[in-house]
């Protein structure tokens, strides 16, 4: 991979910083109006999670760091890879914990997820923004009970754990958002 | 190019500010006899400083002549001093600016400078007049004026004068990784000011009595602690550097040393060298009138009175539709 110039780094690029690939979260130009020109820029490690800024002068560059994400979809766990496949070349790549981390309790065979790739290895799995999963344990619904507050805890095939409205009965398919991990609506 | 990029950057409401902008400051001016100039935007010299780059252009006397390189203002100091030697008395100017390289939340490679010069005046009279302009613009706010060194301390409690540069890295540490080594002192300086200080400078400071080797063209005087200054303010407001503005300095062989030393730092720095304005050390050769004089940056001063995070938000086309 090449190398980019501080003054061309730009929102969402990925580079190489102290062996880790890094996704830059916030890039800002800042130049005095006599002095030097600075770029800031807050980082994420993409294998730590770690975001922190760090500023580059005018004359640093940075290597470009071979990350890609691709749209795959999710084949089976055998307890300790998650496989994936790329549905237009059938092409299959296997992730580890650390990769799959808190997405593993979405994750339902055949569904869409997004894969980063390292150096063609997966290095994050980010669901789709929304899931549908049905309940596979939670106390009885109750019966009228439609709308007025309350919620209980429901446990779904994937075996994530959610709060869900009283009616809600077991064996019901949920919509779930993933980003907050709370329940919208039923499917 | 994106054909599909026609619309302004700007709301067209905020055209309407940036125009009563425009004719507020005129009128300011014309009340106070101050005239209003239009100086060229080409010239045949660039601007020495090594921290900024001129724009070039070429230009030919028909189609296919041989091209002759000429440079756009990065400020319109140097003409505006050349009219000042040539007896032109107070001036303003609401000048295109243009910088090269400069693109970002807060600069537009093009931008709107306002500058003005007056005979007579002390730095102290000028800061008065600057906000009496910023005032006229975005109404009476809370004022403050701080020494460099008063700024420093209270914001990040170290005297720039004695702070060395280990001190300065260990203020920026915590908040930035800056993991690079530089031997010059200004660029800590400027780091702890850009990154530290400057981003909590939310309603008008003016700060003076910058370090002598922050001097650009002012003059070097003498601090109640006997410290070497440069005669120069700065205006901050809404997290931002607003203003610059000097005490002239006024001596040609001064002044040809200084463009001689940013050409050498050019060259050390492996930038390109370009034609030096000699023509203001003759200017100030003839002789100029004692005088200070300040560049704003409009564009900025319109953001702050329109609310906008962004400088392409108050210029009609930002540099990526332009």
């Amino acid at each position: 991979m090449g190398n980019v110039s501080s003054g061309q780094f730009k929102t969402g690029m990925k580079v190489m910083i102290d062996g880790d690939p890094c996704n830059m979260v916030e890039v800002e130009f800042v130049k005095p109006g006599k002095g030097q020109a600075f770029t800031r820029v807050r980082l994420r490690n993409l294998m730590t999670g770690r975001i922190w800024e760090r500023t580059f002068k005018s004359n640093e560059s940075a290597e470009t760091a071979d990350v890609m994400d691709r749209d795959m979809e999710y084949l089976y766990s055998d307890g300790e890879m998650w496989h994936f496949m790329e549905p237009s070349t059938f092409e299959q790549y296997a992730a580890d914990e650390k990769a799959v981390a808190d997405c593993s309790q979405w994750l339902k065979e055949g569904d869409k997820v997004m894969i980063t790739l390292f150096n063609d290895n997966p290095i994050a799995v980010t669901p789709p923004n929304f899931v549908e999963l049905e309940v596979t344990e939670t106390d009885p619904g109750l019966k009228g009970d439609t709308a007025q507050g309350g919620s209980k805890p429901a446990t779904l095939s994937t075996g994530a754990v959610v709060r869900v409205p009283l009616f809600i009965n077991q064996g019901e398919v949920l919509k779930i958002d993933t980003r907050t991990g709370e329940y919208v609506s039923r499917a | 190019m994106n054909r599909n990029h026609w619309q302004p950057t700007a709301e067209i409401l905020t055209l309407r500010e940036r125009a009563k902008m425009l004719a507020d400051v005129r009128a300011f001016f014309a009340e106070r006899g101050v005239m209003e100039v239009d100086t060229q935007c080409l010239s045949q010299a660039a601007v020495s400083d090594p921290f900024i780059d001129s724009l070039e252009v070429s230009y030919s006397s028909y189609p296919g002549a041989e091209e002759q390189r000429y440079y756009l203002q990065s400020s319109p100091e140097y003409a505006m001093k050349r009219l000042l030697a040539a007896d032109s008395g107070p001036i303003y100017q609401l000048a295109k600016a243009f910088r090269n390289g400069e693109v970002g939340r807060l600069h537009n490679p093009e931008f709107t400078m306002l500058e003005w010069y007056r005979p007579r005046f002390s730095a102290q009279q000028l800061m008065d007049e600057v906000q009496a302009l910023v005032t006229a613009v975005l109404g009476p706010q809370h004022w403050e004026r701080l020494s460099y060194r008063e700024l420093f301390k209270r914001f990040v409690g170290v005297d720039p004068h004695q702070a060395t540069i280990d001190q300065l890295k260990a203020l920026l540490e915590p908040h930035f990784e800056c993991p690079f080594t530089d031997d010059r002192k200004d660029t800590w300086l400027e780091l702890v000011m850009s990154h530290l200080i400057e981003p909590k400078l939310i309603e008008p400071v003016l700060v003076f009595d910058f370090p002598a080797s922050q001097a650009a063209l002012a003059e070097v005087v003498e601090d109640d602690q006997g410290v070497k200054v440069a005669a120069r303010f700065e205006l901050y407001a809404g997290g931002m550097e607003l203003a610059n503005g000097y005490q002239e300095l006024r001596d040609p062989a001064e002044q040809a040393e200084r463009l001689e030393a940013d050409d050498q730092q050019r060259e050390s720095s492996g930038l390109p060298r370009r034609p030096l304005e000699t023509r203001l050390v003759s200017a100030l050769e003839s002789g100029i009138p004692a005088c200070a004089g300040v560049a704003l940056g409009f564009d900025r001063l319109l953001m702050i009175k329109v609310g906008a995070s962004s400088i392409k938000e108050v210029v009609p086309f930002g540099f990526e539709r332009c």
